[in-house]
């Protein structure tokens, strides 16, 4: 019975020190021992080994490493550690009848989670805490959707905040004096805004665009994530969104990430050239959707990406439904080493003919 | 004579509810043909008829020659004529669907009220635009006096109201949709013909697949792929689980010479939405999971997505996946199919394999399920006799005499 791996020397590289020969070679490390964990420890995902029919002993590259589709978390329980050790289960955000991920977390692999994200973060706001204003409603945390990737967002970043305090009333309007006296008593020094991307161009920046009216956060390093596609909707771009945040906020530092709820922790975050980093515990590999074989730099794909956090599921290389590109590999001129990408959205979906669906479907 | 109230609904082609004369006729009746066939010779005209072969082949299902042999088939030792009202409730996802449902009620000798999905696809437009055409002429008179092809948003009121006066209904759409079309109150006499969600597989030879000539297995090759992919995999007839008959060698070799010949061919056909693959590689994975001893055969691409079983479960139909995803056994004493199959089996496809044979296999072992055996490439051929119906003598009635 081999152990959990152990990652934690690898908090010791600066979050984007690894360049790609010494990367490489630790990640597929890191993920051979990941897979062989969790094929020992979870039966479906042995299942799924099984029927794919490779041979786990001797993965030699990062690329070869099976994946799975993220789709399966919402569809099955996928567990790697004894019940009774899940003390935490996170979900996806869905709408109402849509079905979630769930992801089981134990202490170790959470408190891993953290360690990494502080790492990440530290780079972003420096070693201490900043002041912090949470561009959503209170309520986001309520009626058990407390671990909804909304909420847990919130709270997973409120470690990093002093004087945690939120920007949204419950009816999702601008809490005017709430923004008033928090920026009164935060005078000096950096301040930190996070939100999701679509509650900050619909809850923040609508309203201000409307009533000519702004706010002085110029001051102020704006983290968000949670996608683009209701945006993309309303043909808004990274662009236009970093524009209206100048003129209504003066914010200069708007900084974007990609992550999910199956990868908790291991974000890509967007460098001054607004370019998706992956962090050395983290990477991402783009794949022809005609045959999953790995894409040229620079060519379109679905997005795989590899995380080296996942301990208590079965999340270490997951399959996703957005489609990428890779920019370049440790040459942004931002000088962090290390993959950089796109993301253009979410993978269409398609209309399927065939007489087993009803004429009676709500569209 | 019954008569309908007008309801908020968009009138197609035919006549409107509150005209609308339900005056019965006998099966294959002169003037239902002539508009059959009118239609027929209409579509066919069409300039832009090649870009649609679903519309060209219901079109050629209603010419004279083939309408004439199954008006034989019928025979006449019996005086039939149309049970009264037919109501077609066709799936929103196949197109000419509700086409061949109209032409099955109208040559049954019913008035029928249709309803086309709002959201099908051009066409379905092609298809309606013609039939408004002829019904506008006078020649067509009796039969637009008798039919209404029409549209309308998702409303239970309607459906229920137009259940109330059918005589005969004809319900596509799978099992959710009939069990809830089934909760409406209908006549006492009225006759339903529900088309449940269905299961198909299809039986391959393998030393007939290993001796084609390039030619056949050509042929081969673009009848399954007809019968798979131009439905998404998703019509009730689109086979899901290839039976394979020889020895392990031949199969083996079999299934090479076969893929290969799919493969050269799905290459000519330019590429699926990308969420397929990732559609199919999920299925893969999920299949993994809940079928015991699932083997995943690699593939030259996404295009297609196989697995392996030594021995089938039961409950393998429960495991159908889309847009090109296929389970393979080998069954040479067919004790796996006899194992398998239940009331939800609909269509086995064959290749170098004597269909009727097959057919008696079914009745001899008394299968409960398997309503058609035909040859690859023939799955999505819908006709007068479809899963296990003959469907114009369930929508007439005998008049009989002693």
């Amino acid at each position: 019975m081999m152990p959990a791996p152990n990652f934690l020397p690898w908090l010791e590289y600066g979050p984007y020190g690894l360049d790609a020969t010494r990367k490489r070679q630790l990640m597929l490390q890191a993920m051979r021992e990941l897979t062989q964990w969790h094929t020992q420890q979870c039966t479906e995902y042995r299942r799924v080994m099984q029927a794919l029919q490779l041979d786990l002993a001797s993965l030699e590259n990062l690329e070869d490493v099976p994946y799975l589709p993220v789709r399966l978390f919402k569809e099955f329980e996928l567990v790697s550690v004894p019940r009774d050790d899940v003390f935490k289960t996170m979900t996806s955000s869905g709408t109402s009848g849509q079905q979630v991920s769930k992801i089981f977390l134990d202490k170790a692999t959470a408190s891993l989670q953290t360690k990494v994200l502080s790492r990440l973060m530290t780079g972003l706001l420096g070693k201490k805490r900043v002041p912090m204003l949470v561009i959503d409603s209170r309520s986001a945390l309520k009626d058990r959707l407390a671990f909804s990737a909304r909420g847990a967002g919130i709270l997973g970043f409120s470690m990093f905040g002093l004087d945690v305090t939120y920007a949204l009333e419950d009816a999702m309007q601008l809490d005017i004096p709430a923004l008033e006296s928090f920026v009164a008593r935060h005078t000096e020094g950096p301040i930190f805004l996070f939100g999701f991307t679509f509650m900050i161009w619909q809850y923040l920046l609508q309203p201000l665009l409307k009533s000519g009216s702004r706010l002085p956060l110029d001051r102020g390093i704006l983290l968000h994530g949670g996608g683009w596609k209701k945006l993309q909707d309303q043909a808004v771009g990274n662009d236009r969104f970093k524009q209206a945040l100048h003129d209504v906020a003066g914010l200069s530092r708007v900084v974007n990430y990609y992550g999910m709820v199956e990868q908790t922790g291991s974000l890509y975050m967007e460098c001054e050239h607004g370019h998706l980093h992956a962090p050395v515990f983290s990477d991402v590999i783009v794949r022809r959707l005609e045959d999953f074989e790995v894409a040229a730099h620079g060519e379109e794909g679905v997005i795989e990406v590899l995380s080296m956090l996942p301990r208590s599921y079965p999340g270490h290389a997951l399959l996703t439904e957005d489609r990428g590109t890779i920019l370049g590999e440790d040459d942004c001129p931002c000088g962090r080493l290390g993959k950089y990408f796109h993301v253009h959205g979410r993978l269409a979906q398609a209309e399927v003919r065939g007489c087993s669906d009803t004429h009676e479907t709500h569209r | 004579m019954k008569h309908i109230a007008d309801l908020p609904v968009r009138v197609i082609a035919g006549c409107s509810l509150a005209d609308l004369r339900p005056k019965a006729l006998p099966p294959y009746a002169p003037e239902a043909v002539a508009f059959l066939t009118a239609w027929s010779k209409q579509l066919l005209a069409r300039p832009d008829i090649r870009a649609y072969p679903d519309v060209a082949s219901f079109a050629y299902w209603c010419r004279p020659a083939n309408l004439a042999r199954l008006h034989r088939e019928l025979g006449c030792q019996q005086l039939r004529m149309g049970r009264g009202v037919a109501l077609h409730i066709a799936p929103a996802n196949v197109p000419v669907n509700f086409a061949y449902s109209f032409a099955f009620g109208l040559l049954a000798g019913n008035a029928n009220i249709v309803r086309v999905s709002e959201s099908l696809p051009a066409q379905a437009d092609i298809v309606c635009a013609e039939a408004n055409d002829l019904l506008s002429q006078a020649d067509h008179g009796r039969i637009a006096s008798m039919n209404t092809l029409l549209s309308y948003p998702r409303n239970d009121d309607i459906t229920q109201r137009l259940s109330a006066v059918a005589d005969v209904r004809l319900l596509w759409g799978g099992d959710q949709t009939i069990e809830h079309l089934r909760r409406m109150p209908v006549s006492p006499r009225c006759v339903d013909i529900a088309f449940a969600d269905r299961y198909s597989l299809c039986l391959l030879s393998a030393p007939a697949v290993l001796m084609a000539e390039s030619k056949a297995l050509q042929a081969l090759a673009v009848g399954f792929y007809n019968d798979v992919f131009l439905l998404d995999q998703n019509a009730c007839s689109s086979p899901h689980l290839i039976l394979w008959q020889g020895t392990v060698q031949e199969v083996e070799a079999a299934q090479v010479r076969f893929w290969n010949a799919m493969q050269a061919l799905l290459h000519t056909k330019g590429q699926s939405p990308g969420i397929h693959a990732v559609d199919k590689y999920t299925h893969l994975c999920r299949t993994a999971i809940q079928v015991k001893g699932a083997k995943a055969t690699p593939t030259a691409d996404n295009r297609v997505f196989r697995v392996a079983l030594d021995e089938l479960p039961e409950n393998i139909a429960e495991h159908r996946g889309r847009f090109g995803f296929f389970f393979e056994t080998i069954d040479n004493d067919l004790a796996q199919l006899r194992r398998i199959v239940n009331t939800r089996y609909q269509t086995l496809t064959c290749f170098g394999v004597d269909a009727h044979v097959l057919a008696e296999i079914v009745v001899s072992h008394g299968l409960a399920g398997i309503d058609r055996v035909v040859p690859v490439g023939k799955a999505l051929d819908i006709g007068v006799i479809w899963d296990g119906y003959d469907l114009i003598r369930n929508m007439s009635r005998i008049v009989a005499t002693q």
